[in-house]
């Protein structure tokens, strides 16, 4: 088997019976997810079911209180200081909030990547920079101040980073959050276009079943503290799993619950306050 | 017995606290020092923050230091004509600048004025996710936010510091001479040769330096342990004019006693 061979049969990120939290509160267990060269793989559960912990995992900020994470086949929880800086450099994230810097403006946003990582003239870094922004449909809006910018345009621009140094993994945090009906639709395409064009593997976390699921070619869903159901989007469609059935079709009533549980700390506070449990 | 043992538990809370502060702290400053040739392969990330630390500074370390200035000259003025020494108003005035006023009160306008935006910026930064983003594009934030903006406040405060003291000079001129009417000639002769340029005036300067460096230091410290609230940075930006100016008072103390007891 040749080398190539090798490294597209091999999983880009793999999660092996792994469980997060954060001190001594597990978020999610026993969790496993493969993904693979040319994939895109969404991540899918409700509000504060853990999937921003898998994004934070993945990319090394949490380690992981049991089993390995695994990326471009390094174990990140042994990898020291500058391996986790080689494997960051491979990735692109684009986070929730968007995360741009605020004192820089649009163009030098997406450009902040090329000018840390690469030894690239000025004039490509213009011809890069302006390439990503026209995929998000922000070209002309290279030259705005962040604070010049709606919401929706600002996750655009954190896009356009992302993914300006053409990673070999991409992790888009809620990346259809805040965005028009056109934009949300073009920035789904846009991502499996890239993924499949730069042959990376592209994983969403999200909860919008539709978008995701027009461009996944598999779906993890998670909720309840682990792993609910994973498959291809067509096998969940069609899966009778109450869990399943309940998140896809946004049912009221079923296993997973509306009301945050309540905890010990929670019924210490309440008594505190003089109320009843 | 118990409120004993949680006034001793309290206490040991506190010292703890103290050491582990103390401890990051040095931390912080080693890891900037350890960083630091990026302000030599990256010259232009400290010039800009030369720019923002010590450009929009100027005016308030400009106008504070000729009305110190002025009131050097007007008390000096006074004290002096008692003895009938008024000629020696230069060498007051130009003394009490370089070695003492001209590093201290720009020390303490630094900390209020550059001081705080420093720590909000990078307070802000860390609420707004932009730190965690830069560490996931693999980019070190200390090494790209933290040390040119210490190499910026370490290299602006001198030169602040000397624009305090030489418009203090004029200030005192302009009230010793134009106003009152001391001997021009007496003021600036007097001046020249009891000011001396290692003593005095170099020591001036290594006290600026140093302020510099607790200053800036202090302020990225607050801004990097913030907590990301609102809140949480408006009280790290209180404590870093807070530190920052005992830090300078009390370090001025020490280097005072250091320099200039023979």
């Amino acid at each position: 088997m040749t080398s190539d061979a090798t490294s597209a049969s091999n999983p880009l990120l793999l999660f092996k019976d792994v469980t997060l939290g954060y001190g001594g509160f597990t978020v999610l267990a026993d969790i496993d997810i493969e993904v693979r060269r040319g994939q895109v793989v969404a991540l899918m559960g409700g509000s504060g079911s853990g999937k921003t912990t898998l994004l934070r995992a993945a990319t090394g900020q949490i380690l992981p209180l049991r089993g390995t994470i695994t990326a471009f086949g390094q174990d990140i929880a042994a990898a020291s200081a500058g391996q986790l800086q080689a494997l960051r450099q491979r990735m692109g994230v684009l986070f929730q909030q968007g995360a741009l810097f605020t004192d820089l403006n649009v163009f030098e946003n997406v450009a902040f990547p090329l000018r840390e990582h690469t030894q690239v003239s000025e004039s490509q870094i213009v011809e890069r920079v302006l390439d990503k922004l026209d995929a998000v449909g922000l070209r002309a809006a290279a030259h705005l101040g962040i604070s010049e910018i709606s919401g929706g345009m600002a996750r655009r621009v954190a896009l356009a980073r992302a993914i300006v140094l053409e990673p070999e993994l991409i992790l888009y945090d809620e990346p259809f959050a805040g965005l028009d009906p056109i934009s949300l639709g073009i920035t789904a395409q846009l991502i499996r276009n890239l993924t499949d064009r730069l042959d990376c593997a592209s994983v969403l976390i999200t909860h919008d079943v539709a978008e995701s699921f027009a461009i996944a070619d598999t779906v993890y869903m998670v909720g309840q503290g682990k792993l609910l159901a994973s498959g291809r989007p067509d096998d969940l469609t069609q899966s009778s799993d109450p869990y399943v059935r309940q998140f896809l079709n946004g049912e009221p009533d079923g296993p997973i619950a509306f009301n945050y549980p309540e905890t010990p700390a929670f019924a210490q506070w309440l008594q505190q306050h003089g109320g009843r449990s | 017995m118990s409120t004993l043992v949680r006034g001793i538990g309290r206490l040991g809370g506190l010292v703890r606290g103290s050491i582990y502060g103390l401890g990051a702290f040095t931390r912080l400053f080693a890891t900037i020092l350890a960083r630091s040739g990026i302000a030599l392969k990256r010259p232009g990330l400290v010039s800009q923050q030369i720019h923002f630390i010590g450009n929009y500074s100027l005016l308030i370390i400009a106008v504070s230091g000729l009305f110190v200035g002025f009131v050097l000259g007007l008390q000096g003025y006074y004290t002096l004509n008692r003895y009938g020494s008024e000629e020696a108003l230069g060498l007051l005035v130009a003394l009490s600048l370089t070695r003492e006023l001209g590093p201290v009160v720009t020390a303490l306008l630094f900390a209020g004025r550059a001081g705080t935006s420093l720590t909000a910026e990078i307070g802000l930064m860390k609420a707004g996710e932009q730190l965690a983003a830069m560490e996931v594009m693999a980019v070190d934030p200390i090494r790209r936010v933290l040390t040119p903006r210490f190499w910026g406040g370490v290299i602006a405060m001198p030169v602040l510091a000397a624009v305090f003291s030489m418009v203090g000079i004029i200030g005192g001129w302009v009230v010793g001479v134009l106003l009152i009417g001391i001997d021009s000639g007496a003021f600036w002769s007097q001046m020249q040769s009891g000011v001396d340029v290692f003593n005095d005036v170099l020591n001036g300067v290594l006290k600026s330096v140093i302020f510099g460096i607790a200053v800036t230091l202090i302020a990225l410290y607050e801004g990097w342990n913030a907590k990301p609230t609102p809140e949480g940075v408006s009280r790290a930006t209180t404590r870093t004019v807070v530190s920052g100016s005992l830090a300078v008072l009390g370090l001025d103390f020490l280097l005072t006693a250091l320099m200039f007891s023979n």
